[in-house]
């Protein structure tokens, strides 16, 4: 009867992600009087697991699952939430997640909760809280079936600690036939990605050319960031697809998000809206992106840029 | 090569979000239709491999009456054929349910739908036709060639990107990068003369119990004035960052 939750790592470590996941869990199931049972696929140490409130872990090793698949991965979860008969189910919103979820859905005639923002508001019927229309609303919603399954928004429920003591069990479910082989991987391994990113500097169109991107990518080095751009920037080629955010690019949730002579169209704040704190650096004090933002400085990013990348070093210097 | 590209009717991009009926109804007074984002570009890769491969392209649907223009435009652009199934979506489930029906009635190759609905961002329905028709499925597409009964694909993971090998059948989750912005189309006029004598089937629908529902809708709270910090002054921008909003 416990609650189940997908516990991702990367290369054996735990994403931060996944510290999330299961501390969501725990809280829910403190509302259900239940434990948290969490799966792991290839992780290798899972005590820290303990500090968010896991109770067991199904321990899976397997050198084959090195590389991820959807449709395994979705298997074998499956495959642990029957063993352990839990009936609320609970994966994060990385690209992977969301790929294996609708799967693993079928596969347990759950019923799937996208962008879920809360704990249930009611248990009876099952009631939670999602973001929808791009973060311009929230949307209550119920889920009917005996097994639910919840994806939860990155950054919206935080990391809560509750130590436990977790048993572990090594778990060796059955492996299906995957239809997809990896031919390559292309990733840059030294960058902060936005997935993963506390801080994201984003840049657009008011910086006149791909050129003018050092100072961008500077002030991410100072920041630990990871960069990011409006769709013109991409589109126009100047910056890669994968930095694209907004309602067509990526989704951005992280605490703080400097967006640098963008004008915060309604298309762009619709994917980011869902980051904490907003800071817009613009030549123009009537750009729309004011009226998003938290905190602005109305200047020609080419002067303040290099200034607040002075200052912050100063700054970074003391702390 | 069959081809269905699963096509979502979804408010236009700079629409305002307002509800009725007790902010249970998602208000649709004024509001601009349009072809789903991400199925406007799996749509123009699509007339790639119709031009290029000779592929046979059909637009779906899952929707009422109102959701034909869109599948109109969706014919005007270069589609085949299009059909409609005859029921407001009621949720992802559901929708997959009928798509996977006329998946496997038809006995197309690939299936090309989008990462997400733009509206109600489920980012469903294609994983849940793959589960249900048993296909390979890839999410996040941004490259896709076939060549015979063999698919290279790739997908954009956090950080870069994957390139998968696979076979069809094969339904994608497609998004930017399938094709490039420049790429797409505007449907022409004799484009649009065409798609009035193209077929548009109405196909009724089979009975399934949604699995979800939507209870309420809320809107953010109003944001409070921004705080501006003059460009001479950077180290007050640095200290709120720091005391006040605590977030460096
Ligand atoms: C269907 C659809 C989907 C879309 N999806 C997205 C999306 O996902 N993401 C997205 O970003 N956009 C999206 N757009 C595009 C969106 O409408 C805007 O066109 C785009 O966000 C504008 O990008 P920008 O702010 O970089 O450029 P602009 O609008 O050209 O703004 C540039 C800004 O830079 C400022 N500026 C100029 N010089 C300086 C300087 N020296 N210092 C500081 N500031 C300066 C200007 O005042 C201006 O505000 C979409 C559009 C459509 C139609
Ligand atoms: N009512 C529908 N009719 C046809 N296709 C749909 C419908 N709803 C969703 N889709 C397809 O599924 C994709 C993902 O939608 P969703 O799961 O609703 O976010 C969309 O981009 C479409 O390709």
């Amino acid at each position: 009867m416990s609650v189940l939750v997908y516990t991702e790592s990367d290369q054996g470590r735990f994403k931060k992600t996944a510290f999330e996941v299961a501390s969501y869990a725990k809280s829910v199931a403190d509302q259900l009087g239940t434990t948290v049972t969490a799966i792991t696929i290839n992780a290798a140490d899972t005590s820290e697991l303990e500090t968010y409130g896991v109770s067991k872990v199904l321990k899976v090793t397997n050198a084959s699952l090195e590389s991820f698949n959807a449709k395994i991965y979705a298997s074998i979860i499956q495959q642990a939430v029957e063993k352990e008969s839990a009936k609320v189910v609970v994966v994060s919103s990385s690209v992977n997640s969301k790929y294996l979820a609708p799967l693993l859905s079928i596969n347990l005639n759950a019923g799937y909760a996208t962008n879920v923002l809360e704990t249930p508001s009611n248990t009876a019927p099952f009631i939670v809280k999602r973001t929808a229309f791009t973060n311009k609303a929230y949307e209550m919603f119920q889920i009917n079936t005996d097994v639910k399954l919840l994806g939860i928004s990155k950054n919206s429920f935080g990391l809560k600690e509750n130590k436990t003591t977790a048993s572990s069990e090594d778990f060796s479910p059955s492996i299906p036939e995957s239809g997809i082989h990896v031919e390559s991987v292309d990733k840059a391994s030294n960058k902060v990605t936005i997935a993963d990113a506390e801080i994201v500097v984003s840049a657009g169109r008011g910086l006149k050319g791909p050129e003018n991107w050092g100072m961008i990518e500077e002030l991410a080095d100072v920041l630990g960031a990871a960069t990011a751009c409006s769709k013109p920037v991409s589109d126009l080629g100047w910056r890669p697809h994968g930095e694209h955010v907004g309602q067509t690019g990526k989704p951005v949730a992280s605490n703080l998000y400097i967006a640098i002579g963008i004008s915060g169209a309604i298309q762009h704040l619709a994917g980011i809206n869902a980051s904490k704190v907003k800071v817009v650096i613009n030549t123009d004090a009537e750009a729309p992106f004011f009226k998003a933002a938290d905190y602005g400085v109305v200047g020609d990013a080419f002067v303040v840029v290099p200034e607040l990348i002075k200052k912050l070093k100063a700054f970074k210097a003391q702390q | 090569m069959k081809i269905l590209v699963c096509i979502s009717h979804v408010p236009d991009t700079t629409s305002k979000i307002n509800f009725t009926d007790d902010n249970t109804k998602f208000d649709t007074n004024g509001v601009q239709y349009v072809i789903n984002p991400n199925d406007e570009f799996g749509l123009t890769r699509a007339m790639w491999f119709k031009e290029k491969q000779g592929a046979e392209v059909t637009v779906v649907n899952v929707g009422g009456a109102e959701t034909e223009p869109t599948l109109r435009k969706a014919l005007a652009i270069g589609a085949d054929a299009a059909i409609r199934v005859n029921v407001a979506a009621a949720d992802g489930f559901s929708v997959a349910k009928q798509l996977a029906k006329v998946v496997k009635d038809g006995g197309y190759d690939l299936i090309i739908a989008g990462r997400e609905s733009i509206d109600y961002n489920g980012g469903m329905v294609p994983g849940m036709i793959a589960g249900l028709t048993n296909s390979n499925f890839v999410s996040n597409c941004i490259g896709l060639e076939v060549d015979g009964n063999s698919a290279k694909v790739v997908r954009e993971i956090d950080g870069g990107k994957e390139t998968v090998n696979t076979s069809l059948p094969l339904i994608i989750g497609g998004q930017k990068g399938l094709v490039e912005e420049s790429d797409l189309r505007i449907p022409n006029m004799r484009g649009i003369m065409m798609a009035r004598q193209k077929p548009l089937t109405v196909l009724e629908p089979i009975d399934i119990a949604p699995e979800t529902a939507s209870v309420k809708f809320e809107k953010p709270a109003p944001k409070g004035a921004v705080k501006l910090v003059s460009p001479d002054n950077l180290d007050e921008l640095i200290s709120l960052l720091h005391n006040e909003a605590k977030v460096i």
